[in-house]
């Protein structure tokens, strides 16, 4: 006897337009049913998950994350980083390459995707798009794609020259896989540690502006209709952690004009602003920089208008004595996959009005999309069973040291949640439980 | 819209440093300032003995990641005036150790049994991860571009000083009331520049900043209500009580579509423009300063001068500074 069986629950899957009370059998692994409430009572089942009260959706897809494996297992470790994915909600997580070294190769991709790293649930790996991410010379995208490469990225810096750029867009276009842009002209953000604007000059620190995002975008956009009046190809461009209204209205332009862009916001650019630094305090640092209101806002319309496609948390983990420097020195980067669903309820739901599904949409249906993941990102009967069971109206404190993150960098420690996970489900196993 | 912003906002944490720390300006009540300014007019009354004692055997480290004799010598000289012991560490000796961090050092000193630390620091902020890590009081002696406190109190109190009607014993939110004080020169790179913009119109002064728009952006703005950008210095100068100068770094010119010629042309303090726009205003000027840049010898050295005033000053103001950040000599019974 095995299954489980999540009874009661309003059961909310945006890839199939439902928000209804329904039962769910899941079997080996997959959804095996969803009914009418009290259809499935006979089921023969290991478990039985009573949801009365909570809401049942697809588990939540991560497009971005940093796991810090291989090379930096002090951060974190793909277990450990997986588990904080579990508990966030998280079924499925995609990787980040700049690991040490830099995940550049198909021994890399496949000793990362390999069992044996513990993966808590379901990983995946966008490599480098270029040689130890060094914006030179492509990786092997084809081999690489064949070893089950989701995407390309060199995430945490962009792929500067034109020419690299476009090679890398024509050779992702032709596997069907996005290049994923860090968006960030790096000639223009030498010696910045924060958003450029008034914050920055009371803090005396050397700001990004925010042409520094939105010029890589432009030049971005601008590959993609080039490559696709020569080459009759359809690249997919996806702009990583948008955080400027400039960056953000290039894209829509794009949208309008049919070119296959997509992008991602992070929690922290929708909920903090630059403001947040405080007496220099670096866990409000990250890279892109936490912005003005004026960006958070548009971030907040750009998600109410999808020109953002999806919600990814740019999972960036780092050891405490990492970030106890100054702060020109300490790294960029938060921890995200635990806070990122109490922060998407308590400002784009309570906050902003945006409905539960759509919020959902923004965490699975859409992203599972842009990487194309069959099988996962809704619930239809057939789709692997990645669940996440959550109260909606939970309002809790969030404690990084409560942390599964081995790291517990987060601007948001003690900060009020709305939602809160109950179980999370991975193919079929419970992965975690409140 | 207020309560938009507090909703989207994470926790905050109110961190509390240890009481007597100076890490910004705006650290200070207007009834510290006064506090700070009463002491220091009190230790300057006292006799040589009695000062002596304030701080004996008590056990001050300045640790400096940059060379800086004028601020570095005023600190030293304030504590061994209170006789307290002090251990300069500083990037030329062997005792930063290489790569060792801040907070490492910091935990260093504090267990070798400094009391206090003096820092000043290339990086914006620094103070506070030091003040942060140790729990020690820290006196911010310059950080980055970011702040360098005790140069606005004595810059204050050298205004309240040499300013007629003034007193410069006590403060409140009306001591500098009808004062408008000019700040010209490199104002992005300049902490003196954002202490005295923080400070100044909390004692009731207007602050004019004025530079070229590479060395003043508009998002100075940002440090306060009390603060005007003037880019016409001669305009600047006219509606001035004050007018205090910042040292140009010719390197930083070079580059910005700005020449030497033109930036004296535009915005040097020399005899005529002084004697044609503010005739009594006060002089002052940080330092070290560049003679025949940024300001003229004849008017650094001028009866309008009150630079040597500022000098003295330091020593004074730092002197009060760190009885406070030892709670002593008298702060131990002023409320602040
Ligand atoms: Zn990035």
């Amino acid at each position: 006897m095995s299954g489980i069986l999540i009874l009661n629950g309003r059961v909310i899957d945006p890839a199939n337009g439902l928000d209804e009370a329904r039962d769910l059998l899941l079997c080996d692994g997959k959804i095996a049913a969803i009914e009418k409430p009290g259809s499935l009572k006979n089921a023969e089942v290991a478990e039985t998950i009573d949801a009365s009260g909570l809401v049942v959706a697809p588990g939540l897809v991560d497009v971005h994350v940093h796991l810090r494996e291989p090379g930096q297992t002090y951060k974190e470790t793909i277990a450990t980083g997986t588990a904080a994915a579990a508990a966030g909600g998280f079924t499925t997580v995609v990787a980040m390459p700049n690991t040490i070294p830099v995940n550049d190769s198909v021994a890399g991709l496949e000793w990362m995707l390999a069992p044996e790293r513990g993966s808590v649930v379901k990983l995946f790996a966008m490599p480098a798009a270029t040689m130890g991410s060094m914006g030179a010379t492509l990786t092997d995208f084809a081999a690489l794609h064949k070893a089950g490469a989701v995407g390309f990225t060199d995430d945490g810096k962009p792929i500067l020259e034109d020419a690299i750029m476009r090679e890398a867009l024509v050779a992702a276009a032709r596997l069907g896989v996005p290049v994923s842009q860090h968006a960030e002209d790096t000639h223009l953000t030498g010696g910045c540690s924060m958003n450029y604007g008034t914050v920055a000059f009371r803090l005396g620190l050397r700001g990004m502006t925010v042409e520094a995002e939105s010029r890589i975008v432009e030049r971005d956009i601008r590959l993609l209709q080039e490559i696709e009046n020569s080459e009759g190809l359809r690249p997919h461009l996806h702009v990583q952690h948008v955080s400027t209204g400039r960056a953000l209205d290039a894209i829509r332009e794009a949208k309008a004009q049919g070119l296959h862009v997509t992008c991602e916001a992070a929690p922290h650019h929708f909920t903090l602003t630059d403001e947040a630094i405080g007496d220099y305090d670096t866990n409000a640092k990250m890279n892109p920089p936490l912005r003005a209101e004026v960006d958070r806002q548009a971030v907040l319309a750009g998600l109410a208008d999808g020109t953002v496609d999806c919600i990814a948390t740019d999972h960036a983990p780092h050891a405490a004595h990492e970030k106890e420097q100054e702060f020109e020195r300490a790294p960029n980067g938060i921890t995200g996959l635990e806070t990122a669903l109490g922060l998407a309820l308590r400002v784009l739901h309570r906050g902003q009005g945006l409905s539960l599904s759509k919020i959902l949409a923004l965490m699975s249906a859409a992203p599972a999309g842009i990487v194309s993941l069959s099988g996962r990102g809704s619930l239809s009967v057939g789709s692997f069973a990645d669940i996440v069971i959550f109260d909606p109206a939970a309002s809790w404190s969030f404690a990084a040291k409560q942390s599964r993150s081995k790291s517990k960098n987060t601007p948001f420690d003690g900060a009020p949640m709305l939602g809160r996970v109950h179980a999370t489900i991975s193919e079929g196993r419970i992965v975690f439980r409140q | 819209m207020a309560s938009m912003t507090q909703e989207s906002q994470g926790s905050k944490k109110i961190f509390h440093y240890a009481p007597g720390s100076l890490l910004s300006v705006a650290d200070l009540s207007v009834a510290d300032v006064s506090a700070i300014l009463t002491v220091t007019t009190r230790l300057e009354q006292m006799p040589h003995a009695q000062r002596v004692a304030l701080l004996a055997g008590r056990r001050i480290a300045l640790l400096f990641y940059e060379s800086s004799t004028r601020t570095r010598t005023s600190f030293e000289l304030a504590a061994k005036s209170l006789g307290a012991t002090t251990t300069l560490v500083s990037d030329k000796s062997s005792s930063i150790e290489k790569g060792e961090s801040l907070k490492d050092t910091g935990l260093t000193l504090r267990a070798l049994g400094a009391e206090c630390v003096i820092l000043r620091h290339p990086s914006s902020g620094a103070p506070f991860v030091l003040a942060r890590e140790t729990g020690l009081p820290v006196l911010n002696a310059g950080d980055g571009m970011h702040e360098h406190p005790s140069q606005a109190l004595l810059d204050a109190r050298t205004m309240l000083m040499r300013l007629p009607g003034r007193n410069a014993a006590k403060a409140n939110a009306k001591s500098l009331d009808g004062v408008t004080v000019v700040i010209t020169g490199d104002i992005l790179h300049s902490r003196v520049a954002r202490s005295n913009a923080l400070l100044l119109p909390q004692l009731g002064a207007k602050v004019l900043l004025c530079g070229p728009e590479q060395l003043l952006p508009e998002t100075a703005l940002g440090l306060g209500s009390g603060v005007e950008i003037v880019r016409d210095f001669d305009a600047a100068l006219r509606r001035s009580q004050v007018a205090m100068m910042l040292r140009i770094q010719k390197e930083r010119l070079a580059g910005l579509e700005l020449d030497l010629a033109d930036y004296i042309a535009r915005y040097q303090l020399n005899g005529e423009r002084l004697a044609a726009q503010a005739p009594d205003a006060l002089v002052m000027h940080p330092g070290p300063m560049i003679r025949g840049l940024e300001i003229a010898g004849d008017v650094a050295d001028g009866p309008n001068s009150a630079i040597e005033l500022q000098v003295s000053n330091g020593l004074s103001v730092r002197s009060a500074l760190l009885l406070r950040a030892l709670n002593a000599g008298g702060f131990e019974s002023v409320t602040v």
